[in-house]
């Protein structure tokens, strides 16, 4: 109920801001659009590249989206009087994460059928799967962005564990060079970062026609790792502060 | 009466100073009760010691008979925090609806709240979009619509013209007459004389603790202003 409430508030915010709705839906597109052209004439490179970017960018999105909303709740006042409420942390915790999965999930349709069905992006499984996986990621990245905003005061700094989060993530995700060609130590940090799994489970998706153990694994870990993120991110909400 | 809200040996200390140091105090329920004091001299701290948001080093807070922040209080409680926290992207109604639903009270309830703090007529205005002092009534909306028994309001009338200010004591004056437990922050003078009872707070101790009457008659001034200024130096020369 309180849950249902806050999703709802959180949604009716997003609602008010047409220009980040905007953002949200039209900007992988664009750079989807943008890797077409730059692969032109190599299809193979670029349903590899593109199906990689359907995961990443929800993920990149969400995590700023999420830092910066969460940090304003800390930085307005209104987490505080919040805290003097029945909410409870996890009604925030999973509002946001239900609020802007729902966002995400439009992102990634969007985003998807526009790949498939007007830049002709081939892969051996199912639509359905890729938007499953990049929803996943998005959510990810709403965790980690709940997670990063306690340790972050102003919105200057918020902004800056973008670079901190997804930089590393996107460089040794597999999507430059394959994991297994990294150094022994770069392999070790791969694995311990989530959107390596998320990659490769859209990588099976890329090439076999049914979802592999793999994949399932993969999608396991991803969920773990938004969990685990959302344990932490609850630690880190006080209802006492100095 | 009874006690709503007591306040025993409080010390909360906020970066390196002690700005709570030993304070008590007990606050009567169904009363409008002042807190009053120079800038930075504790009042915000301890209100958000009331309502359990705030570190406290030692002492207690306890309030209807449970300590301050548990869960059974966060049902009967309101807070105003002094600059006022509302989503600035929602409408006023939006904010009075999500914080009503919080006490799963229905919308009708959000608008009765609206309409006490007198912004029915910007009710579907965003509240970035409204004047200062609108933008702390959304705020104070959103504290009274549970319509709580314990109410802790950082100035609430700060920004307002004199008629809103008159009606809005008006509002707290009749929540207290119904049985809530109003405990009000401000600067202004002529809005103590309206308190039943006053707590004068000066670097983070208490220096009276009474009726408006009483607390002119024991500084011997007829204005509570004058009396404000003289107990406080009073209090200044004993110290120094
Ligand atoms: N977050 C904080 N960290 C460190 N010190 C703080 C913090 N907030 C307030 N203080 C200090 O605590 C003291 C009391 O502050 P408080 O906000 O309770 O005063 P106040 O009586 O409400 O003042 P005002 O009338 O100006 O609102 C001040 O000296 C202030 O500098
Ligand atoms: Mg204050």
């Amino acid at each position: 109920m309180i849950l249902a409430s806050t999703v709802r508030r959180i949604l009716s915010q997003l609602r008010h801001d047409p220009r980040t709705i905007a953002m949200i839906i039209v900007v992988p597109t664009l750079l989807i659009t943008l890797i077409y052209f730059m692969y032109e004439g190599q299809p193979r490179v670029f349903d590899r590249i593109a199906l990689t970017m359907l995961g990443v960018f929800p993920f990149i999105v969400m995590f700023l989206i999420t830092s910066i909303a969460m940090l304003r709740e800390r930085t307005t006042g209104t987490l505080e009087r919040l805290f003097t409420t029945p909410v409870g942390k996890l009604d925030l915790l999973f509002g946001y994460g239900i609020a802007f999965g729902v966002a995400a999930t439009a992102q990634a349709a969007v985003a998807s059928g526009f790949a498939y069905w007007v830049l002709d992006m081939h892969t051996a499984g199912g639509v359905g799967l890729v938007i499953l996986i990049a929803v996943a990621n998005a959510v990810l990245g709403v965790a980690l962005g709940l997670l990063c905003s306690a340790f972050a005061r102003t919105e200057f700094q918020a902004v800056q564990f973008m670079p901190l989060v997804v930089a590393p993530q996107l460089l040794l995700c597999g999507l430059f060079v394959p994991r297994d060609d990294m150094a022994g130590w770069l392999q070790a940090i791969s694995n311990v970062l989530p959107m390596s799994y998320s990659v490769e489970a859209l990588t099976e998706v890329g090439m076999h026609t049914e979802p592999t153990g793999i994949m399932w694994r993969d999608l396991t870990v991803v969920v773990g790792a938004i969990v685990v993120a959302l344990i932490l991110g609850a630690a880190t909400l006080r209802r006492r502060t100095a | 009466m009874q006690t709503a809200i007591e306040v025993r040996d409080l010390v909360v200390r906020r970066g390196a100073r002690a700005v709570l140091d030993g304070f008590s105090c007990a606050i009567p329920q169904g009363s409008v009760t002042g807190l009053l004091g120079p800038s930075g001299s504790g009042k915000t701290t301890l209100m958000r010691a009331i309502v359990g948001v705030q570190i406290v080093a030692s002492g207690t807070v306890t309030v209807l008979g449970h300590p301050a922040g548990s869960v059974p209080l966060r049902r009967s409680i309101g807070y105003l925090t002094q600059a006022p926290s509302v989503y600035a992207d929602l409408t006023v109604a939006e904010n009075a609806r999500y914080f009503a639903s919080l006490y799963r009270l229905r919308p009708a309830d959000a608008d009765a709240a609206v309409e006490a703090v007198g912004l029915t007529g910007a009710r579907h205005q965003l509240v970035a979009d409204l004047s200062g002092g609108q933008r702390s009534r959304a705020s104070l909306a959103c504290a009274i619509v549970s319509r709580p028994e314990v109410l802790i309001l950082d100035e609430p009338t700060v920004g307002q013209d004199p008629v809103l200010r008159d009606e809005l004591w008006d509002h707290f004056r009749r929540l207290a007459a119904d049985g809530a437990t109003v405990l009000v922050s401000s600067h202004v003078m002529d809005e103590a004389n309206r308190c039943d009872r006053l707590l004068l707070i000066r670097e983070g101790t208490l220096i009276a603790d009474d009726t408006p009457a009483a607390v002119k008659r024991s500084a011997g001034t007829d204005d509570l202003d004058q009396a404000f200024l003289t107990l406080i130096r009073q209090r200044k020369g004993v110290t120094a």
